[in-house]
């Protein structure tokens, strides 16, 4: 490692020193967000047991189907979240100035907006999906194949790289459009939700828009269907679960394409 | 100054009565001035809007189609897919989220100015909410409404005393929304940070107040408890169960009333929690 890597990993410990540091100075306020993020997640689930409680079955797909479904999206979306989440406050920073302040520091402008403020607060998030996933594992009469083992292990983290550049897309939004508001949450949180259910719910050109052209169909319903060995009633072949890492590296790749030109059409809004 | 201040005309020989409604009036005026200045914000917020109805409306019809000829909740398909576009339009219009002025106003010290002015603060926080309230009922409500009447059969009302019933209960759903959030944001007098009451609020109230699935999904008498027990149906539910028409109009009024009683409950407890809260407020600055 030579002298100027560890100078610029220097400088980010130090961002995240701050952050540590903040949270061990308002510890109650830290302690009840952790509690409500956990509870945040809790009722996602609720929601969608609740939901397949009025019914039989939601699109043909029973209740531990579905669970199985919305446990993995829940993951990767818990995973993105913690990790590239806090970019939505880009809108903020863009609106406040505080880009300019990121900018003009020596270091890349992804890494330190996310390490601005880290929301260790939603660890305990993680801990919940990936309990619900176990349960769902469980519940569902899998056949386990090391092909299978292998999926369930690349489909959260490809969830978790689709949602983050999702997240990054979103974000990337407010470069050109600064008062563009909630409009990143549509596909973001519009997103998670789309994935928590089967996608023979929607129908149309919104299910074409949501599960193939952008590619929300692959982070858990095909996965789920090649895990349960279930063929799918809207005719992808079976191998179509195992392309959500494939998927995952394309949307990076947007999203990293489409940073870098907003990064290099931000013009700071002089405030 | 063209009159849009929010001082009392006190020179008018108008009396007690008029002045007060002539200051919440211009109070309201100016809210509704404000949010119609945030036009980009708008055209974006009823995007959302009508992605995530688009979202709810396919699900809640899934359950309809998979319940093999029952109507889960009591709801019949078309009711359902007017629940969840209106529930998306006054989602805005009750501003269930994103509130956080006063508790900004706390955390930064300005809260002393408005205690200086002649209107209460709940009053003073209450009136530009109403305002703001009619603008997002034309420019929030309307466009997911119409988007949703494009693309999927909605329910039209038969009964005559249904509309202004449901205006009625927007108002309370409004003011009992207002009330609610006054005091999770006055948390700030004490904390000093209302983050966390914030984001339980923001987590609960979706859920509860019927937004993410309707109550009636759930057994009944946890649905009842919701109802009576908490303001949370109140400010969805409600205004979308007497749109469609799911109960007979005296049960509708019932309900309406229900709603009143937490909304007017809601605002005296937000006077009775400011009041302690200056009193502690002197105490902390002198």
């Amino acid at each position: 490692m030579n002298a100027k890597t560890k100078e610029l990993l220097g400088a980010y410990l130090a961002l995240l020193r701050g952050q540590v540091h903040s949270l061990t100075s308002y510890r109650a306020s830290f302690a009840v967000e952790l509690f409500s993020n956990l509870g945040g997640t809790t009722l996602d689930v609720l929601t969608v047991l609740v939901v397949f409680r009025a019914t039989r079955s939601v699109a043909g797909f029973s209740l531990i189907e579905g669970l199985l479904m919305v446990s993995l999206s829940s993951l990767g979306f818990a995973m993105a979240d913690f990790a590239v989440g806090n970019i939505d406050r880009l809108k903020n920073y863009v609106r406040t100035g505080t880009m300019d302040a990121v900018l003009v520091r020596p270091l890349a402008a992804l890494p330190q907006l996310l390490l601005m403020d880290l929301p260790l607060r939603k660890a305990l998030r993680l801990v919940v999906s990936g309990a619900v996933l176990v349960v769902a594992l469980r519940s569902n009469d899998i056949v386990w194949t090391p092909s299978r083992v292998v999926l369930l292990v690349l489909a959260p983290v490809a969830g978790a790289v689709f949602f983050s550049s999702i997240f990054v897309l979103s974000a990337s939004l407010t470069f050109w459009w600064i008062d563009s508001g909630e409009l990143g949450s549509s596909f973001t949180y519009g997103g998670r939700d789309f994935t928590a259910y089967p996608v023979p719910v929607y129908a149309g050109w919104f299910r074409a828009v949501f599960a193939y052209a952008m590619g929300f169909g692959f982070v858990a319903y095909q996965p789920a269907l090649a895990l349960l060995g279930r063929a799918d009633p809207l005719g992808l072949p079976s191998w179509a679960g195992f392309l959500s890492p494939l998927v995952a590296v394309v949307a990076a790749f947007f999203a990293a394409v489409v940073w870098r030109a907003g990064i290099r059409h931000y013009r700071s809004t002089g405030s | 100054m063209d009159g849009l201040d929010a001082r009392v005309r006190w020179i008018s020989a108008g009396g007690w009565v008029r002045n007060s409604v002539t200051t919440f009036g211009a109070l309201s005026w100016s809210g509704f001035r404000r949010y119609s200045t945030y036009r980009q914000a708008t055209i974006a917020g009823a995007f959302t809007n009508t992605v995530f109805g688009f979202l709810r409306c396919y699900v809640l019809l899934a359950v309809v189609a998979g319940a093999g000829g029952s109507a889960p909740g009591g709801y019949r398909p078309d009711q359902l897919a007017t629940f969840v576009w209106v529930g998306q339009g006054l989602l805005t219009v009750v501003a269930l989220w994103g509130w956080t002025e006063l508790s900004d106003r706390i955390r930064s010290g300005d809260i002393t100015a408005d205690l200086l002015r002649p209107v209460h603060p709940v009053i003073g926080f209450l009136a530009p909410d109403l305002g703001r309230a009619g603008h997002a009922m034309l420019f929030r409500f309307l466009p997911p409404l119409a988007v949703g009447a494009l693309f999927f059969d909605l329910y039209v009302p038969g009964r005559p005393c249904t509309i202004p019933l449901f205006a009625l209960s927007i108002l309370f759903a409004t003011v009992g929304s207002l009330a609610i959030r006054y005091l999770v944001n006055a948390t700030a007098y004490w904390l000093h940070d209302a983050r966390g009451p914030m984001t339980l609020w923001t987590l609960s109230s979706g859920v509860l107040a019927g937004l993410s699935f309707p109550l009636r999904f759930l057994p009944d008498w946890l649905a009842i408890t919701l109802w009576i027990a908490t303001p949370f149906p109140g400010l969805l539910q409600t205004p979308l169960d007497v749109l469609i028409e799911r109960d007979p109009p005296p049960r509708q009024l019932a309900l309406v009333a229900l709603q009143a009683v937490w909304a007017t409950s809601l605002l005296v407890l937000a006077v009775l929690v400011q009041r302690r809260a200056e009193r502690r407020l002197v105490a902390h600055c002198g």
